[in-house]
């Protein structure tokens, strides 16, 4: 998988949560991260100040495999600055 | 307006769906200046929460248990405003056992904890602030509460602890009354904020107000009881304290079902 918002939020775990890079990939989830409900909740925050698309805190408890999220800041209609570039 | 030139320490902002952010936002539509306090592991989430504020403001770290904090953090209030208007407990937790488990197995250490984090910290903030308080000719501490006068579902030691923090009011109200300073909780209906999460009785509480609450109950705006918060720290209450102010659209006065 790849597209601007996978990147930004691939770029926002590693640098802001201390991710492992080659952790990440589409099918791992917040738990094989190691990341925890408290966690979800500032990367909404994150996700929200970086790209612009609100995650309710519902939303946000539901968030699985980064894929899922992906998809849904993709349908929420995130935009990554530069995107157009990559296109 | 409401809360013209008041100063005020606001705890338990953690992110834009808590009661404290509601106050926080309230507070400073109101005309107070605010600080807010962020513990742990949430407090990198309640900094970028305070960038949203309607005038973006300072966190202090506070952790209640911790009596260093409390120092560091009276200290840096004495030394920004040199006097204190108000505070807001909105501080609560309790470890998984203690709450949705199996409450005659709950061991004591997880208890303590419960205890000393949502009941023992209205009197540590009130000893910690008292001094800049009476500086402020008294001023007003209003703290966060849910009905404990009955058992709920899941909630049992928090419930007892929240039983503990309605006595302490009571308490800290005589001790500090003789310098002016008020002493009230408000307790509210349901609310989804992210510590509500972790009860897993909630959805029944939520059915409990469906059906019981005369003025009806939206479990998604905290903004009803911020607005009792705010006017229990304005000066429009000034010979109120030990009380429990009940914002929770008439529940705790109904004996029975309406729908």
């Amino acid at each position: 998988m790849s597209s601007a918002v996978y990147d930004k939020v691939k770029e926002l775990l590693i640098e802001k949560f201390g991710v492992a890079e080659d952790e990440i990939s589409p099918e791992a989830t917040f738990s094989d991260l190691d990341l925890d409900s408290l966690d979800l909740v500032e990367f909404a925050l994150a996700a929200e100040e970086e790209m612009g698309v609100r995650i309710s805190d519902e939303e946000a408890e539901q968030l699985d495999t980064l894929n899922d999220t992906v998809k849904l800041l993709e349908q929420k209609g995130a935009t990554v600055e530069g995107e157009a570039s990559h296109q | 307006m409401l809360l013209d030139d008041k100063r005020l320490v606001i705890t338990g902002v953690l992110n834009d769906a808590s009661i404290a952010y509601s106050v926080a936002r309230l507070a400073q539509q109101q005309g107070a200046e605010i600080v807010l306090t962020g513990v742990g592991r949430g407090m990198r989430i309640t900094e970028r929460i305070a960038q949203r504020l309607p005038t973006p403001v300072d966190v202090l770290e506070l952790d209640v248990t911790d009596e260093g904090h409390l120092g560091q953090v009276a200290s840096a209030i004495d030394e920004r405003w040199g006097r204190l208007d108000g505070v807001v407990h909105a501080i609560g937790f309790a470890p998984e056992s203690a709450i949705g488990g199996d409450f005659l197995q709950t061991p004591w250490d997880d208890v303590a904890t419960a205890v000393h984090v949502s009941t023992y910290s209205l009197a540590a903030l009130a000893r910690t602030f008292a001094p800049l308080l009476a500086a402020a000719g008294g001023g007003s501490i209003v703290g966060l509460d849910f009905d404990a006068t009955v058992a709920w579902p899941a909630y049992d030691w928090m419930g007892v602890a929240k039983a503990g923090l309605e006595s302490c009011c009571r308490y800290v109200a005589r001790d500090l009354g003789p310098q002016g300073t008020r002493v009230n909780l408000v307790a509210a209906g349901p609310l989804r904020t992210i510590a509500a999460r972790s009860i897993a009785g909630f959805d029944t509480y939520q059915q409990v107000w469906e059906k019981r609450a005369p003025l009806g109950w939206d479990p998604r705006d905290p903004e009803p009881v911020a607005r009792v918060v705010c006017a229990l720290l304005s000066d429009w209450t000034p010979a109120i304290t030990g009380e429990i102010v009940h914002a929770d659209g008439g529940v705790h006065a109904m004996g029975a079902d309406l729908r």
